[in-house]
């Protein structure tokens, strides 16, 4: 780069050689053959897209002619007299994937909130490593941990104290074999921190430093600060990082199949085991034996694709909205 | 002037109030930052400590045996599908970063493929893995580390073409201008000057995204498929650390947990080694909220 500031032109034949016409035509098409592998890299983009579309149409064809609507309301799923219904997966998914984003949210924005404006500058740097780290973590060391750590742990001493304190809800009926939804949401509330977090952190900090000292000016503490500052004019950019939280949790695989018990139901008690519908496709796909049962889970791969694109796409538009024009993190 | 005593009295029973408030939320911001790196530490901390105990020369050396034995195998398979996916993802990512930083024009299309790229990053993998197998898998009918690399090259381009996009546009116009002023190629001011100029910050896009998909298992489930033997062949299935925890976790001996937990940490440590490498590595020369 600096070579190219000092080169003269008068001086560099290699330069001048651009003047002649041979050279010229010689550097135009060396231009239009670069540009045009660039650009067919660029639509490899919509390459991707467009073989994971017709793949799991395709391939799911069968199913869809076969069970129409119904696949999605009816509970039965049985690959031997091949009969298959989603909706306990759809169920187990949702239920898991909403229950983590309530359990992460509120830590998540916290913890944006603390490192942004509380946090002193020297430990900064320490929290969002460690936050960065948590990110780094593959899907199936997260599973190993919360199958072999965490799943003991809700056995005896966490889920009898839940029952204790939340138990009159209805919500933690039945016996508490240590794999359940619950288990599924909590593993996946740690995955989605993260990514929560740091989509907030680099919204809030998207704020203009104005909006800061003009509330700090009209006689705001720290928080009023915050509040009336920092989270009113983030707020739609953090519903964009939840909703992306959300995209997370609801194609997580490995982590929840190790630990939901992957039991097709749907039952009110967070302690019974439940069932994704990404669990499924890992426990049943290479195993499936009838080509029905195959086009029924590339159906719910088909219907995860479809929801979890919905909800990314609202999200980045809502993060998009807020943070336009600005180096966003690659999340 | 009783009225403005009791005003007094009530802004400062306000202000009290509203310290009070300041404070609390400050405590409650603190404390769930603390819980939430609790979990980090934890799972951290016991994968390292079940983890070093297991890391022995053996686990380095040896083929899963019935007594004992190692993860050799899925060391070197993890590296050769690991290896293919760079080899496609880091050419056709950076290419397509390229693209949309340097030669589309039109506002529209660029945002059509940023906004492409960024849904494709959270596609679920294991839809990848199902889409990789029935266009690759089923075709040769039979699992391959050929289909496994596909998978994982999948994953890593439109992470990769993001963040080259990125990096690009932070190099400054007139180092272009400068270039295309002394007659030099397009293609030539690309691939000398700002390409040269971001490379920092695309080797940091590429090593996070290479971090990301050492861990996935669900895209390897069936394509890749896992291997019990030594197999170092493009063409048969073949085995991988991320594979391989899930299955060993999965079973219910001792032994294999304890294989687990060293393939787990060894498998952090490559992850944290590239992330930390980065940090160290990009520090300076990245723009703020890249840090």
């Amino acid at each position: 780069m600096l070579q190219i500031e000092t080169t003269d032109s008068a001086t560099n034949p290699r330069l001048l050689l651009r003047g002649t016409s041979s050279g010229r035509f010689r550097g135009k098409m060396a231009d239009r053959a670069f540009g045009s592998a660039m650009l067919l890299c660029a639509l490899s983009l919509f390459l991707i897209v467009e073989l994971i579309l017709s793949a799991l149409l395709l391939k799911s064809r069968l199913s869809i002619g076969q069970f129409g609507w119904n696949f999605f309301s009816a509970k039965a799923w049985n690959p031997v007299i091949g009969n298959f219904g989603a909706a306990t997966f759809l169920f187990g998914t949702v239920l898991s994937s909403l229950l983590a984003l309530a359990l992460a949210a509120p830590p998540a924005i916290a913890a944006a909130v603390f490192v942004l404006e509380i946090c002193p500058r020297a430990l900064r740097s320490t929290v969002s490593f460690l936050t960065e780290l948590l990110a780094a973590v593959p899907s199936v060391v997260y599973g190993l941990w919360a199958l072999l750590v965490l799943v003991p742990l809700m056995r005896r001493p966490i889920g009898p104290i839940l029952k204790l304190l939340f138990g009159w809800t209805g919500l933690l009926e039945g016996p508490n074999f240590g794999v359940c939804v619950l288990t599924a949401s909590v593993i996946l509330a740690i995955m989605i921190f993260p990514i929560i977090s740091s989509v907030s952190r680099d919204l809030m900090r998207a704020v203009p430093v104005e909006q800061r000292e003009a509330a700090l000016a009209l006689g705001a503490t720290r928080w009023e600060m915050i509040r009336l500052g920092v989270l009113r004019n983030a707020r739609v950019g953090i519903g964009g990082a939840l909703i992306l939280g959300l995209g997370r949790a609801l194609g997580e695989t490995m982590a929840v199949t190790m630990v939901i018990g992957n039991h097709p139901a749907i039952v009110r008690s967070l302690f019974a085991p439940g069932y994704t519908m990404a669990s499924v496709i890992a426990n049943e796909f290479a195993e499936a034996g009838s080509d029905l049962h195959l086009s029924a889970l590339m159906e719910i791969g088909l219907v995860l694709f479809l929801v979890t694109t919905v909800v990314n796409a609202i999200a980045r538009l809502l993060v998009w909205a807020v943070l336009r024009d600005r180096p966003a993190r690659a999340a | 002037m009783p009225g403005a005593l009791a005003a007094r009295e009530r802004a400062r029973v306000a202000s009290k109030r509203r310290r009070a408030t300041n404070h609390a939320v400050t405590a409650i911001a603190v404390l769930s930052t603390v819980a939430a790196l609790v979990p980090l530490v934890a799972i951290i901390g016991y994968v390292a400590w079940k983890g070093t105990s297991s890391l022995t020369l053996a686990f380095f050396t040896q083929g899963p045996a019935p007594a004992g034995g190692g993860m050799a195998n899925a060391i070197v398979g993890s590296g050769i599908v690991l290896g293919l996916a760079s080899l496609i993802g880091v050419p056709v990512g950076i290419a397509a970063g390229v693209y949309l930083a340097e030669y589309s024009h039109g506002k529209a299309f660029r945002n059509i493929v940023r906004f492409t790229a960024d849904v494709l990053n959270g596609v679920p993998s294991i839809v990848i893995g199902i889409v990789v197998y029935a266009w690759v898998v089923e075709r040769q009918q039979h699992f391959s580390a050929f289909a496994g690399g596909i998978a994982l090259a999948m994953i890593m381009v439109p992470a990769i073409a993001r963040t080259t996009e990125e990096m690009l546009g932070t190099v400054p116009q007139s180092l272009r201008e400068g270039a295309w002023g002394l007659g030099i190629a397009r293609w030539r001011t690309i691939v000398s000057i700002t390409l040269r100029t971001a490379m920092p910050g695309i080797i940091t896009g590429c090593m996070l995204a290479f971090a990301r998909v050492a861990g996935e298992t669900a895209p390897l489930l069936f394509t890749a498929f896992g291997n019990q033997f030594n197999s170092v062949r493009l063409n048969e299935p073949i085995a991988a650390l991320p594979l391989q925890i899930f299955v060993y976790g999965m079973s219910p001996s001792d032994e294999w947990h304890r294989q687990a937990w060293a393939a787990a940490l060894l498998l952090i440590a490559l992850i944290v080694a590239a992330v930390a490498l980065v940090r160290i590595f990009a520090k300076r020369r990245l723009p703020e909220g890249w840090r």
